[in-house]
Order: structure tokens, then C-alpha cells, then sequence
């Protein structure tokens, strides 16, 4: 009789159980909490509010600002990192981990001084000559996206490289003695590849981005508000737990459709065979 | 039969004085060779011997440190590899897997800017001389080996290039296919009249697709020549030993006479050459014989070496014999086989007659021993 797995799969299941299945149940339990018994009223009262609306779409216009400006930056370093020699590609690695290993608050307060009135940016525009007076990047979206971005770097990078790593570099010399030049290859040869890591990273950054309560309150401020912020106001200043289980599964169910539509593009045809 | 009649035009290509070096060890040194227009020739040599450095020195994939390549007449040191007009196969095809089979063999066209329309047509009349009609819009791995070897090389042609360039094209695919893929090609080629370069490690896929063979060993050309030439009057004792199978008995110069050089074999026995070879008396000389040029008798005679037969292997049509010589030298003896052709038993004591008129002789370079 061949053996089954199964008895090995069992602290593994017991723990997913225990610390992750149960407090998501006991969350989603929480949100049909009504004033009369069970019922979608959270839901009701969080979607017919037109301010909330606003912060689910601004929530999510962080998510994409952060992933086109991560792409923007990942991209050219995951292929600097394909062409590099040994050292080179440690030392990249070393420096994209670097955000990883900070603490977030730490990372958070070190954006408060480069954001701010005196901080090096400000500086360096009055210097040149491209701001007449110093300027504070801090309570401001463009700031919030220049953080998310640092600190959400990694996760674009790291399935960049996983995937450039594995793609020989015989793809581009085959475009090369096709007659490709450099952006030609660039768009229909490497992206293209390139493709499968890109969505992964995208998934990652979206869920990370839509989901960092602290950048988002320090940097963002009071003006700019977010999901996250919503669930602490109403879990911290009005004690209102079931509609923050109710915001909370609207966050997730969110960015649950995202990650499923995402997944389900990365199963395209095209898409499969080199992943 | 699909009809040919834009074929590209095939130029010749010259490559003289080509060597280039990584991390300070030369790859390749000075390798010179012409391919006339429309002519295959074949790049061949164990793996290391750096044919794939030349090929992709002409590819323009590297540059090389000195040389000169010319297609032709038009140098090429200047010219990216974008703009040679080159077209090559890879060695594991290096098809795109985003692109359909279609969109793969148009890629090139693409690249030159033709018309969507006159691309549609380029790749259907591609798709044809590869016999894939039907199969465009397949994604490269839906397809099997062979088949992706046959778009690898309608990707190559489809640009109208004037050089064909092959990286053991038919390394990945099993023996049963290869010859059928081979005479494909050769009939491809020939249609197109496109001047091909062919690297391989594989001397049968060289000897049957190449009218020439350029043999290379740790960097440089060893001989140039038909494949016949080749196998009969090898220039080197690697190029002996490389194509096909040679024998190699060891000794030295004894006496040279007008007509004959008897060598004094280290075994203690005498070989007797029907000609006066190049040698001074006293040298150090390897003697190489195929093994079709080894008689086999159960009589002892003058010239005959006696030898053991360790073992009889019928390959097909011929009978090979695996003996080994009274200082434990292995020689290697086939014949055809007939039905009434005698098999002796292992262990029997046999008597080997060597035709010494095919017998070669090289200078001793203890280093250069393959066994």
C-alpha cells in the first residue's frame, strides 16, 4: 500500500486552523453584528456612505500609483541585476533587501526628514532653482507614493530576478540576429517574459500598499485618508469592532478579486510555459 | 513542392586571422576559412574546441579581439549584429514561448519592417517549406522537437538572409529523427541556395550534411577538407582519431630506404611502411590504421602482429574485433560480414596483418594521445 502524506500535513493544518482560519471566521462573524441581531447592516451603512466610496477608490488609486512607479524603477534594476557580473548582483541584491530589514517605523520616520520642509529634496530644488521657497512633501499623496515605493521595492524586484535568472540569454541574441534593436527586444522579448514575475510583484505591492496603516497615517496625514485608517478609527476611537470586521472584508474581498483576476491572467496561455 | 523563387542570394563568407580570448586564454586563435556562395561547411571539433566562439564572432554576437570576417566582400567588423543580414539557429532553438509559431517566424520580417500583408504571406510560404502548414497558430511548446527545430530554421531563413548560421542544431533531438531532419535540411539548403555554416561535435551529421569540413581542436584549425579527404588522408593524428576509428601503435624510426621505413614498435615487433617517410632515423613516430585496414588470420606470418581477441561485436553489415596486443596494446579489426564469415572465439589467439600502404604516420606528441 503506498503511503499518504496526510499524517505530515496535520501540525501544519492545525496551525492554519488555529491562527488563521478561526480569527478570519471570528472577523467575518463579527461584521453581520447589527444593531438587531444578524444582519448586512455594517455593510449597508459603509457603502452607502459617499466619503467611505472615496477612500475605497483613493486606497486603491495608491495601490496602482505605487505599482506603475514600482515597475518604473524595478524593471531597470532587475535587468541591471541580469547583466551584472557575481559581486555586482550581491551587492544589488544586499542594497534591495535593505528595506526589508529596517523597521517600519524606523523607515517611516527617516521619510519624515527627507520629506520634509528642510529635508534633502526641498533642499535640492531650492538649490537648483526649481522651487523658490523650501516645501514640504509630507501629507501629500506624491509623498506617500515616493515611501510605498522605497519601501515596496523589494517585493517587485525579488520576483523580477527569479525570473530573469531562468530566462537564457539566447532569447535576446535570437531577437538580436533577427534584427531587433535594443527597445525592440526590450518590449517584445523581455517584457513580455518578463510578464509572470511582473504580476506576482504587482499582487504583492497592491496588497502591501493597500494595506500599510502606518506610512499611510504619518506620512499620509489626516488629509489623505485610507481603508487602513477607516478600521482603526472605528476599532480605537469608536469601539465600533463589527463595522471594523465589516470594513476589514471589504478591504479583503477587494484585494482578493485583484489577486484572483491577476492570477487569472497570469494563467494565459502565453503566459504559462515560461513561468 | 513549394516554390523558392524569392530565395536569398548567398554570399560567400572569409574568415582569416580570428582569435579572441576570455579572461586572458585564448578561445580561438588565428582561425582562417572560406565558404564559397551557397556552399555548407561544417565547423567541427570536440566540445571546448571553441567552433561556437567562431560562430558567434560571426553571428556578431561577441567581438573578437583580432580578425577579420567578411560576407561578401563587405567587412563586418563595423556592422552590429542587428544589420548583418545573418540568420542562425540555436542550439536549444531559443524560440519565444509568448509567441505563437507564426509570430515567431515573422519575428525577423518584423524587424525588417515589411508590410503586415507581405509578412502574412512570407510566413505562410515558410510554413510550407517546412512542411508546418496548419501549425501557425501553436505556441512552441505545444510542438514537439523536430518540429521546433523546423521552425527554429523557417525563423532563421524568413528574414531572406545571406548566411544561414547552425549551433548543433540537431544536438536535442533523437538519432531516429536526426538523419530525416538532416536530409531536410540538406534539401532546404539547396533550394535556397544559402551559404550555410554548421557548428557540430557530431562528425556523422558533419560528414553527411557539409561538402567541407573545417576541423577544429583547443582553439585551432586542424585540416580543411571534403569529408572523404578528411577520413582518408587526415593531416593531424587528432584529426585521425577524431573522424571515425584509428588504431594507434607507438615507435620509432629504424631504417629509411628509398622505397620503405621499417618502424621499430615499442612492443618489440617491426612495421614495414611501402614508402619513405619524412622522419630522420630515430625519431619517435605514431603509427595510426583504421581498423578496416587490419586482416585477421589464425596463421602466423613475417609481418603479421600476434594478438588476442578479447571480443566480436557484429554492428549490423560488419563484424568489429576488440584484441589486445601482446604489451597490452588495444587494437581494434572490423570486416564484413558474410554468412559464411568465421567467428572466432574470445580468448582465441589470432595473427594481425596491418595494410601498411594506409598506415599514417605522425610525430610523437606524448601529450596529444587520445588513449
Amino acid at each position: 500500500m503506498k503511503a499518504s502524506g496526510f499524517p505530515y500535513v496535520i501540525p501544519m493544518l492545525l496551525l492554519s486552523v488555529a491562527f488563521f482560519a478561526t480569527p478570519l471566521a471570528v472577523l467575518v462573524g463579527f461584521s453581520f453584528i447589527g444593531p438587531e441581531g444578524l444582519s448586512l447592516h455594517n455593510y449597508a451603512r459603509f457603502l452607502g456612505d459617499a466619503f467611505n466610496y472615496r477612500v475605497l477608490i483613493n486606497t486603491a488609486k495608491l495601490g496602482l500609483q505605487t505599482i506603475v512607479s514600482t515597475t518604473l524603477l524595478g524593471v531597470p534594476i532587475a535587468l541591471l541585476y541580469w547583466h551584472s557580473g557575481k559581486t555586482a548582483r550581491q551587492i544589488i541584491i544586499f542594497l534591495t533587501l535593505i528595506p526589508m530589514l529596517t523597521s517600519n517605523v524606523v523607515r517611516t520616520f527617516a521619510w519624515i526628514v527627507i520629506l520634509g520642509r528642510q529635508g534633502p529634496i526641498s533642499e535640492t530644488f531650492v538649490a537648483l532653482g526649481l522651487a523658490e521657497r523650501p516645501f514640504s512633501l509630507m501629507s501629500t499623496e506624491l509623498g506617500l507614493v515616493m515611501a510605498m515605493c522605497q519601501i515596496d521595492l523589494p517585493l517587485i524586484i525579488l520576483p523580477l530576478v527569479a525570473i530573469l535568472s531562468r530566462i537564457p540569454v539566447t532569447y535576446t541574441e535570437a531577437a538580436q540576429v533577427s534584427g531587433a534593436g535594443p527597445w525592440r527586444i526590450l518590449v517584445t522579448v523581455l517584457l513580455p517574459m518578463m510578464l509572470p514575475g511582473l504580476l506576482a510583484g504587482w499582487i504583492l505591492v497592491f496588497a502591501s500598499t493597500s494595506a500599510s496603516f502606518v506610512t499611510q497615517a504619518v506620512i499620509g496625514g489626516a488629509r489623505n485618508v485610507y481603508v487602513p485608517q477607516l478600521i482603526y478609527r472605528e476599532v480605537g476611537t469608536l469601539f465600533d469592532w463589527p463595522m471594523a470586521s465589516a470594513i476589514a472584508v471589504v478591504l479583503l474581498l477587494s484585494t482578493g478579486i485583484l489577486l484572483v483576476a491577476m492570477t487569472m491572467i497570469s494563467r494565459h496561455r502565453r503566459l504559462v510555459g515560461h513561468a | 513542392m513549394p516554390q523558392a523563387s524569392n530565395a536569398a542570394e548567398g554570399r560567400e563568407l572569409s574568415v582569416r586571422g580570428l582569435t579572441h580570448s576570455y579572461g586572458g586564454q585564448n578561445a580561438i586563435s588565428d582561425i582562417s576559412f572560406e565558404i564559397k556562395a551557397g556552399e555548407i561547411v561544417a565547423l567541427l571539433g570536440p566540445s571546448g574546441c571553441g567552433k561556437s566562439t567562431v560562430l558567434r564572432a560571426i553571428a556578431g554576437l561577441i567581438q573578437p579581439k583580432s580578425g577579420l570576417i567578411q560576407l561578401g566582400g563587405q567587412d563586418l567588423a563595423n556592422v552590429s549584429a542587428r544589420a548583418r543580414g545573418i540568420g542562425m539557429v540555436f542550439q536549444n532553438y531559443a524560440l519565444f514561448p509568448h509567441l505563437t509559431v507564426a509570430e515567431n517566424i515573422a519575428y525577423p520580417l518584423a524587424c525588417q519592417k515589411v508590410a503586415r500583408t507581405e509578412r502574412r504571406e512570407r510566413v505562410e510560404e515558410m510554413l510550407s517549406l517546412v512542411q508546418l502548414k496548419g501549425f501557425g497558430n501553436r505556441l512552441p511548446r505545444e510542438l514537439s522537437g523536430g518540429q521546433q527545430q523546423r521552425v527554429a530554421v523557417a525563423r532563421a531563413i524568413a528574414g531572406r538572409p545571406s548566411l544561414l548560421l547552425l549551433d548543433e542544431p540537431f544536438g536535442a533531438l533523437d538519432r531516429a529523427l536526426r538523419f530525416d531532419l538532416q536530409v531536410e535540411l540538406l534539401h532546404l539548403q539547396k533550394t535556397l541556395g544559402i551559404t550555410t555554416l554548421i557548428v557540430t561535435h557530431d562528425q556523422e551529421e558533419a560528414q553527411s550534411l557539409a561538402g567541407r569540413l573545417v576541423l577544429m581542436n583547443k582553439g585551432n584549425v586542424e585540416q580543411i577538407d571534403t569529408p572523404m579527404a578528411v577520413y582518408d588522408r587526415p593531416k593531424t593524428l587528432f584529426v585521425n582519431t577524431f573522424i571515425g576509428q584509428a588504431n594507434v601503435l607507438h615507435g620509432k624510426v629504424d631504417r629509411l630506404e628509398a622505397e620503405a621505413t621499417t618502424i621499430a614498435l615499442t612492443n618489440g615487433k617491426a612495421l614495414v611502411l611501402p614508402r619513405r617517410l619524412n622522419f630522420t632515423t630515430g625519431s619517435t613516430v605514431t603509427i595510426t590504421f583504421r581498423p578496416e585496414d587490419v586482416r585477421l588470420s589464425a596463421t602466423p606470418s613475417a609481418s603479421a602482429l600476434p594478438a588476442r581477441l578479447t571480443v566480436s561485436v557484429p554492428l549490423g553489415p560488419t563484424l568489429v574485433h576488440d584484441l589486445l596486443l601482446e604489451d597490452g596494446t588495444n587494437l581494434r579489426a572490423s570486416e564484413v560480414r558474410g554468412p559464411s564469415t568465421f567467428i572466432p572465439e574470445p580468448g582465441a589467439q589470432l595473427f594481425a596483418e596491418i595494410d601498411t600502404m594506409r598506415c599514417h604516420a605522425f610525430p610523437s606528441e606524448p601529450e596529444a594521445f587520445r588513449e
